[in-house]
């Protein structure tokens, strides 16, 4: 069953949610946080956690090598550790990736829309979509409109995404809200839906150039959103915490907060994914001590 | 296997050292009971015993009494406050030190999840210390005249739903205010009073200051009736809760009452769903029901209904009854037989009376005590789950149409603990929270406490109030 909610009055609607009290979900996090998860659940949480690992780099300084280092390290993290679900870069080294990727099943992922600001005219946002999908990206993650979102223009903002979505064709949409510049939770909330009434794949949290990015709290009412929406719709949309989470013990706890929220259909790369670059290695050295029981150090990963 | 399926991660015992068998702790050590009687504490996780434990006779409260007058008229009431308070810094510190192994002890005796004892009871009991130690040199600035008395000697009794928080409570103030105390623990829980004990000990409290006798109803009667007692403080049942002050009418003992309650915890269509649903659980099963300002009754108006309930229907389906040691637990075990028996026929008459009830699956353990989180759907004012206090895991579900009406059925009960308001507007909260007869109203959160906010009741909740500025009062003269 898909009901298509296509509002009439965005505003009304959006505002219409409930709201979110800040102290209440903060509390929900945190409580989540102290869950235990020791032994045989640790061991398969790791491995599930590399597997939603979005291997990123997106620096000024990325070249055509960097960015074929990632894409090897991808493939084989170390080990017999699972390959990663993608690897995320700008729209300039897709060629890069989908080449150094082809045959590997791992996805390559490319920011458009004038990342990470998406203060860019709305042709231009759509001819950098264009270009990364033609040149073999098939995840984009969009930047929303902030500047639209905060002066209220939702309109503009719900018609950007279902662009970029055209814009997309195969590839998967994933929306980032940009949290950190969002302020409140209702207003996470608001993003989330509208991004999720516009046709997201994936609702995600952070570009990583922004402070605060991913946080627990943000997560948690971001799970809250696509459950609440399916139970609404019966489309299932993704999400993916990024910037700022680098250990497994973190990682783990993003886990706990998926399971005991969304729920754990969502337990899945295909619909949950850490947005990260130095996590995989730390999932690395905690998936090594569960198997040998000892901690190797920080020459046993590989740099890249 | 589900992820959500965590694999055991349970709390080490071993960290407490629990003694066979423990005396009464008078003037300062641990003594043999006069005529000899004793009882088991158990595990009410595994009903296993955990030490055997001195049912005070009326001599063995004789001695205590006298040992904590001689402690008043010799030490503790002539003691400057600014010493007092290093005495109470230094039980404070060696709490905190000690919380691992208090919080084990606690969970074991008592039933409670780790998670909960750990996070929860242990952080204020030290909190509650630390703010009376600083109360004890400051009293001639509380708003009690310039130059207020201790009352003498402190009988106070205790019930087992947070056995060191509500020992907390009860020394904490009477200490910093001068006073000593004779302490009766609740008889299925018993074991951190006396490990309390040995931390007065450890701190070089004085001998009598603090004396613990544990025992059952007689001996809890034998210390409130006491002649010598200047005080007596009371938590527990309103029935009890009754006896007593009708025991102590027409002496000069002053008394303070903290009872039973039935709060209502009311959420309006504009409330922030998703916290109310978990300050609903929080409410009600936290601590597995055994709150006397629990919210049993939740009051949810019509035109959100349905949506919220299966929101809450979700969010209980989560809940992880089981292994009280377990990190992962959130519920645990019923403290005793005789509560389950309770918990379990109020159950069966809100179902005779016509209640909807249910329940998630979940399988509770064959040993113990047990009893899975439950909800009564369709309940009215009429119904008894909605009256009496039922003391456990169990949450009946009433609704409303209008503020007034939600005023109205909250009040409607012959408690006034505590209540809970849910919404986002926050001038409906001020004037709903205005009409509600309650010691504690919490609006967007529940069962949050602090040792600088009073806390106490209306009607049969009792009287008195315990905690901040306004818990000194009821040890000062």
């Amino acid at each position: 069953m898909t009901a298509v909610i296509q509002p009439t009055d965005l505003r009304a609607y959006l505002h219409g949610l409930p709201g979110v009290d800040k102290v209440g979900a903060e509390q929900r996090a945190a409580m989540l946080g102290t869950r235990s998860i020791k032994t045989t659940s640790k061991r398969a949480a790791l491995d599930l956690a590399i597997r939603m690992v979005d291997l990123t780099t997106l620096e000024g300084a990325d070249t055509p090598g960097k960015v074929r280092a990632l894409c090897a390290k991808a493939r084989h993290p170390g080990g017999d550790a699972p390959a990663v679900a993608a690897v995320c870069v700008y729209p300039s080294m897709v060629p890069v990736a989908a080449e150094a990727l082809r045959g590997s099943g791992i996805h390559v992922a490319s920011v458009a829309t004038a990342f990470p600001s998406g203060q860019a005219p709305l042709p231009i946002k759509l001819a950098d979509t264009r270009a990364a999908v033609r040149d073999g990206a098939d995840e984009i993650d969009m930047v929303i409109n902030r500047g639209a979102f905060l002066s209220g223009r939702y309109d503009q903002v719900f018609e950007e995404i279902v662009a970029v979505k055209e814009a997309c064709g195969e590839a998967h949409l994933k929306v980032i809200l940009e949290t950190g510049e969002l302020a409140t939770y209702d207003n996470v909330r608001r993003a989330s839906w509208l991004a999720m009434l516009a046709g997201g794949d994936f609702i995600k949290t952070s570009t990583g150039k922004v402070q605060p990015a991913a946080t627990p709290a943000v997560t948690l009412v971001m799970l809250e959103a696509v459950r609440d929406f399916r139970a609404a719709t019966g489309r299932i949309v993704g999400v993916k915490p990024a910037g700022g989470i680098r250990t497994a013990k973190d990682a783990i706890k993003y886990l706990v907060l998926v399971a005991e929220t969304a729920g754990e259909t969502w337990l899945d790369p295909d619909l949950f994914r850490f947005g990260a670059s130095t996590l995989l290695n730390d999932l690395l050295l905690q998936r090594t001590k569960m198997a040998t029981g000892r901690y190797s150090g920080p020459d046993y990963v590989t740099l890249d | 296997m589900s992820f959500f399926e965590y694999a055991p991660a349970p709390e080490s015992r071993s960290i407490v050292d629990i003694r066979s068998s423990y005396g009464l702790f008078i003037d300062g050590s641990f003594v043999d009971s006069v005529d000899g009687k004793t009882f088991k504490s158990v595990n009410p996780a595994t009903e296993e015993q955990l030490a055997e434990v001195v049912e005070g006779s009326p001599a063995d409260v004789d001695a205590a009494v006298a040992a904590a007058r001689r402690a008043f008229d010799t030490v503790w009431g002539p003691m400057s406050g600014a010493d007092r308070s290093k005495y109470l810094f230094r039980i404070a510190r060696l709490i905190q030190e000690r919380s691992r192994e208090l919080a084990v002890l606690e969970s074991l005796d008592n039933g409670k999840p780790i998670r909960e004892a750990r996070d929860v009871d242990l952080p204020l009991v030290a909190a509650h210390f630390f703010y009376y130690a600083g109360w004890a040199d400051k009293l001639s600035h509380a708003g009690f005249g310039s130059d207020p008395r201790p009352l003498g000697v402190a009988a106070q009794v205790i019930p087992w739903n947070f056995p060191l928080l509500m020992l907390a409570w009860k020394i904490a103030p009477a200490l910093a205010c001068g006073n000593t105390v004779v302490l009766k623990p609740a008889e299925t829980t018993p074991l951190t009073a006396l490990l309390f004990a040995e931390i007065c000990q450890q701190a070089d409290l004085p001998p009598g200051v603090v004396n613990i006798v544990t025992g059952a109803g007689e001996t809890g009667r034998a210390l409130v009736e006491h002649p010598g007692v200047d005080k007596v403080a009371f938590t527990g049942s309103t029935e009890v809760g009754r006896a007593i002050a009708r025991s102590v009418a027409g002496t000069r003992k002053r008394l303070t009452l903290e009872l039973g309650g039935k709060a209502a915890n009311i959420v309006f269509d504009d409330a922030p769903i998703d916290q109310a649903v978990e300050g609903i659980v929080n409410g009600i099963f936290f601590n597995q029901g055994h709150v006397c300002c629990a919210g049993s009754r939740l009051l949810v108006q019509e035109s959100v209904q349905d949506s919220f309930l299966d929101a809450l229907k979700r969010r209980m389906s989560l809940l992880r009854v089981g292994d009280p040691l377990d990190k992962n637990t959130d519920v645990g075990a019923i403290n005793s037989a005789a509560q389950l028996a309770r918990i379990r026929e109020l159950s069966a008459v809100g179902e005779e009376e016509g209640a909807s009830r249910w329940s998630p699956a979940c399988e509770l353990p064959d040993r113990g005590f047990w009893f899975a989180p439950t909800l009564f759907t369709g309940v009215s004012q009429a119904h008894r789950i909605a009256r009496e206090e039922i003391f456990g895991p169990v949450l009946s579900v009433l609704t409303f149409r209008t503020p007034d009406e939600a005023v109205e059925k909250a009040n409607n009960t012959p408690y006034g603990l505590s209540a809970g308001i849910w919404t986002e507007k926050g001038s409906r909260i001020l004037a709903v929270a205005d009409r509600l007869r309650a010691g504690v109203v919490w609006a967007n959160t529940f069962n949050k406490f602090d040792p600088t906010s009073p806390f106490g009741g209306y009607k049969e909740s009792g009287y008195g109030r315990e905690g901040g500025r306004h818990g000194l009062e009821a040890y000062l003269a």
